[in-house]
């Protein structure tokens, strides 16, 4: 296989070096704020990656994938609750439940196409969200915390946050791989031709349905270990996580770093987690000398530019960061 | 049973609420093809504007005419803006833009109004009871709610089948380069059906303000329950989003009432206190579920009316 | 006589108020060319949608080699045997032209629940692919992406695609439609090599080619079959020349 070294693919090795690296420069500085940041980052960028193999390969629009990342954390939490604190038992669970789920949301809603598939999925979303509102039990609205991380029987220790990032890093990477090869399957290539021209898949002669079930299945299964990684890193669940418009964070995530490439997810997950840190601290030094007060107020509103930014993403470079930079290699190579 | 009739009333009156915002919303995606998820933000925009401008003339109707006006204006100045570069390019496209622009009127009514909401209280005038049946008392206000959305339903009605701009918008959702080539001028039309939307999407946010709320995230709660109708109803049928959307807020309304207490029958009073606003709420996707399942394109698949 | 390998029985089909199809009865027999041609409206394209299964009959029969095929699905009609080329244009233009073609023989070489192997390095597969392509003249075109190939050769791929599938009938929609003299000519010589070993519907409304290919042409007007045979004799035919020819001639003059 061979990677040439153009601008993309060098960004792509400087991201995975540096994330590996981390936890070095944590222990080196003693900034823990960074391992958290960076923990999240990695958590996310799996949930996004699942949503990139049905949004950007599959080209199934599903604005309800944030169910997912609630599935796999409601079932740490409540069996945590339940006294169950094994990992062994969770995470499996986790991951069952969001299969199981995806399995009834896909069946009903890849029959429908277009907006309608859209909407199918996003009132599935909804109806999980208010399920896990009406959980009284479990705290309802206001959410359950999670006193002890899953326990793995000595073999991880998930409370000491390096460990626990390198496993959140293994599965992200793992994850990718995964994708990677699904893609490239003989499975991968009904999926992409599906996305490309349903219509002509049936008249060649494929059941196109029972393949992006499938897809759709594995995509979820996979938000729902994130979810499972969430909620151990936050310590805590709640509905929020489930609300549709979680769910458009994810596909911002995903359209910002470039929809239907590999590393994209992670990119644009690394770019918007990054910016919303970086950002208002950015505002407030840079700005403090020339506007002084005004420049903490701005910064306190920074979030006013992300929408937009997706506009013009959307509007201007649709093949999102990964699509810009592959761009930056072609006039590289002809300049 | 005065209750029974008093929640038919409020049901109506909250149908025909969806039905104002359903119908801009159906109206933009029938003749424009375009998904636009911000329809809910202008929503939000109308109660916002409104609530301010009733404050500072200190009088109901100017202040509902000024914001039904700024609505509209907004509405013009997005679809000029930004949305025009959407049509033509698929649905994610649209899903995703109008994402953005839900993003950014969040933060600027937080930026300009703050983060707690408002509130706009009714005159007096409004603020009392009818008599609208021997012994039997409605909220004057909700009243007056029914009666002006039924005046809307009458007006978009007459639009749309009796004069030349309905002819067009007909025409335009059904074939939208025959009406471009019949030298109409395609821009204007788009732009002003887009304002209409917006206009009536921002009557609905005004018009239930004072009965309900005026807060950030209150399009986001709605958006979906519109979408919902105009799945039901039929994509860019106006009468389909009127019939789905009495129903919807019917069943929304009734289930609301009365489903706790059907519930406290079968489980713990406290389940059930928990567990019956989530039902509740869940009951309309659950039938959107069933409708689009049995229909894959909705009750009344109609292009253009 | 040989028996049918397609036979339509008593097709009917209307479309609120228009009737597209009327009691339509053909029949294509092993080997043969059969041309399908009609003026516009005649239910020619309706005729193919309900062969391969886009369309349901509102009544009548479709055997494909003596088995009922009226409401087998979509997929299935293509493993059976039958496939088709489309119109319009239909192919993945995201992928390359190889992975197009590739796809299609993918279809038939069982199922594709396979998830690790890189499938672009299956020879089972890629083979079969190239080997369509040099038949239909697109050989060293198969590593570029679909979207940068002329509309000739997106008419080319469309055949080479509807053959990966190794049918024993085509359907070919109008696989002229578009393409000036030259790549007429092309496609015509191509077809005429590809009656030798399969047996083809071809709905066209360029008379050259359908004269020069056919071995026997029915005419469709307004949904039913107003004359089948030899095509001398449908030249001949009076009635087909008042409702047909008549255009195609001077049509016919145009293509020179």
């Amino acid at each position: 296989m061979n990677i040439s070294l153009n601008a993309r693919n060098i960004t792509v090795i400087v991201l995975l070096a540096a994330l590996i690296l981390l936890p070095l420069y944590v222990a080196v500085t003693g900034d823990r704020f960074m391992l958290t940041l960076f923990t999240r980052i990695v958590i996310m960028a799996l949930a996004a990656s699942s949503l990139n193999l049905i949004l950007g390969y599959g080209g199934m629009m599903s604005f309800g994938h944030a169910a997912y990342l609630g599935i796999g954390g409601y079932a740490v939490g409540m069996l945590a609750h339940e006294g169950i604190g094994t990992g062994f038992i969770q995470w499996p669970v986790a991951l069952l439940v969001s299969a199981l789920f995806a399995l009834i949301v896909g069946a009903l809603s890849l029959r429908t196409r277009g907006v309608y598939f859209i909407m199918l999925t996003l009132a599935f979303a909804q109806m999980a969200y208010y399920i896990a509102s009406g959980l009284s039990r479990y705290g309802g609205d206001d959410g359950l915390t999670i006193y002890k991380r899953s326990q793995f029987a000595g073999l991880i220790n998930l409370s000491n946050k390096i460990q626990f990032y390198y496993l959140c890093l293994a599965f992200l990477l793992g994850g990718i791989y995964l994708i990677w090869r699904l893609i490239n399957s003989r499975f991968g290539m009904v999926i992409q031709g599906s996305r490309s021209n349903d219509a002509r898949m049936q008249a060649i002669g494929f059941p196109t349905y029972r393949y992006r079930l499938t897809c759709f299945v594995i995509a979820g299964t996979m938000c729902g270990l994130a979810g499972a990684l969430l909620a151990n890193h936050t310590d805590f669940v709640s509905p929020a996580m489930l609300y549709w418009t979680r769910s458009g964070d994810l596909m911002f995530m995903v359209i910002l770093g470039g929809m239907g490439s590999l590393f994209g997810p992670l990119i644009g997950t690394v770019a918007l987690l990054v910016l919303e840190e970086a950002l208002p601290s950015i505002i407030k030094l840079l700005g403090s000398p020339l506007f002084g007060d005004a420049a903490g107020r701005a910064a306190e509103y920074w979030q006013i530019v992300l929408g937009p930014l997706l506009l013009l993403v959307v509007i201007f470079a649709r093949g999102g960061i990964d699509g810009l930079l592959q761009k930056v290699s072609q006039k590289v190579r002809r300049g | 049973m005065l209750l029974f009739i008093e929640q038919c009333l409020n049901g109506l009156q909250f149908g025909l609420l969806l039905f104002l915002l359903a119908a801009g919303l159906t109206l933009v995606f029938g003749i424009m093809d375009l998904v636009n998820l911000a329809h809910g933000s202008l929503y939000m925009m109308g109660a916002y504007f409104a609530a301010t401008f009733v404050a500072w003339t200190g009088n109901f109707i100017a202040g509902v005419l000024l914001a039904l006006g700024a609505t509209l204006a907004l509405g013009i100045v997005l679809e000029f803006v930004a949305l025009r570069h959407l049509y033509g390019r698929n649905h994610l496209d649209h899903v995703l833009a109008t994402f953005g622009l839900i993003l950014f009127f969040d933060e600027l009514v937080r930026l300009v109004w703050g983060p707690a909401g408002m509130s706009l209280s009714l005159p007096a005038w409004l603020n009392t009871a009818v008599e609208i049946m021997p012994g039997v008392y409605y909220s004057m206000y909700r009243l007056s709610i029914i009666v002006v959305s039924l005046l809307v339903a009458i007006f978009l009605y007459v639009l749309v089948m009796r004069t030349r701009l309905g002819m067009l918008i007909r025409a335009g959702a059904s074939n939208r380069e025959m009406v471009g080539a019949l030298g109409v001028n395609i821009k204007l039309l788009y732009t002003l059906v887009f304002g209409l939307g917006a206009a009536l999407a921002g009557l609905a946010g005004l018009m239930q303000a004072p009965i309900l709320t005026v807060q950030i995230g209150m399009g986001e709660n709605i958006l979906i329950l519109a979408f919902v109708i105009i799945v039901i109803g039929g994509i860019g049928s106006i009468r389909g989003a009127f019939v789905a959307a009495i129903f919807v807020g019917v069943v929304d309304t009734l289930g609301r009432s009365f489903f706790p207490d059907l519930l406290r029958l079968m489980l713990s009073k406290d389940a059930a206190s928990t567990a019956a606003p989530a039902l509740s709420s869940m009951l309309i996707y659950l039938l959107m579920a069933i409708i689009l399942v049995a229909r894959p394109a909705g009750l009344f698949p109609a292009a253009g009316k | 006589m040989a028996e049918a390998l397609l036979q339509v029985e008593n097709l009917s089909k209307r479309f609120g108020g228009i009737v597209a199809s009327d009691a339509l009865s053909l029949d294509v027999r092993p080997g043969e060319l059969h041309a399908v041609i009609g003026p516009n409206g005649a239910g020619k394209t309706t005729l193919i949608a309900q062969l391969t299964g886009e369309v349901t009959p509102d009544a009548g029969r479709i055997y494909f080699s003596g088995r009922d095929i009226t409401a087998v699905p979509v997929y299935r009609r293509s493993a059976l045997g039958l496939a088709r080329s489309f119109q319009i244009t239909s192919l993945f233009l995201d992928l390359s032209v190889l992975d197009n073609v590739a796809l299609a023989v993918q279809a038939h070489a069982g199922h594709s629940f396979r998830f690790w192997r890189d499938a672009r390095s299956v020879p089972e597969l890629r083979q079969p692919a190239r080997a369509a392509l040099e038949r239909v003249g697109l050989g060293d075109r198969a590593e570029l992406p679909a979207s940068v190939l002329s509309h000739g050769e997106h008419r080319q791929l469309e055949l080479a695609m509807a053959l990966a599938g190794r049918p024993r009938m085509l359907l070919l929609d109008e696989p002229m439609a578009g393409l000036g003299p030259e790549e007429s000519a092309r496609m015509v010589k191509t077809l005429r090599a590809l009656k030798k070993e399969l047996t083809i519907l071809l709905v066209e409304h360029d008379m050259e080619a359908v004269f020069a290919l056919a071995d026997r042409i029915t005419v469709l007007v307004y949904g039913r079959a107003i004359a089948s045979g030899a095509p001398a004799a449908i030249r001949a035919n009076a009635e087909v020349r008042q409702a047909y020819l008549g255009e195609a001639e001077s049509e016919g003059a145009r293509h020179g």
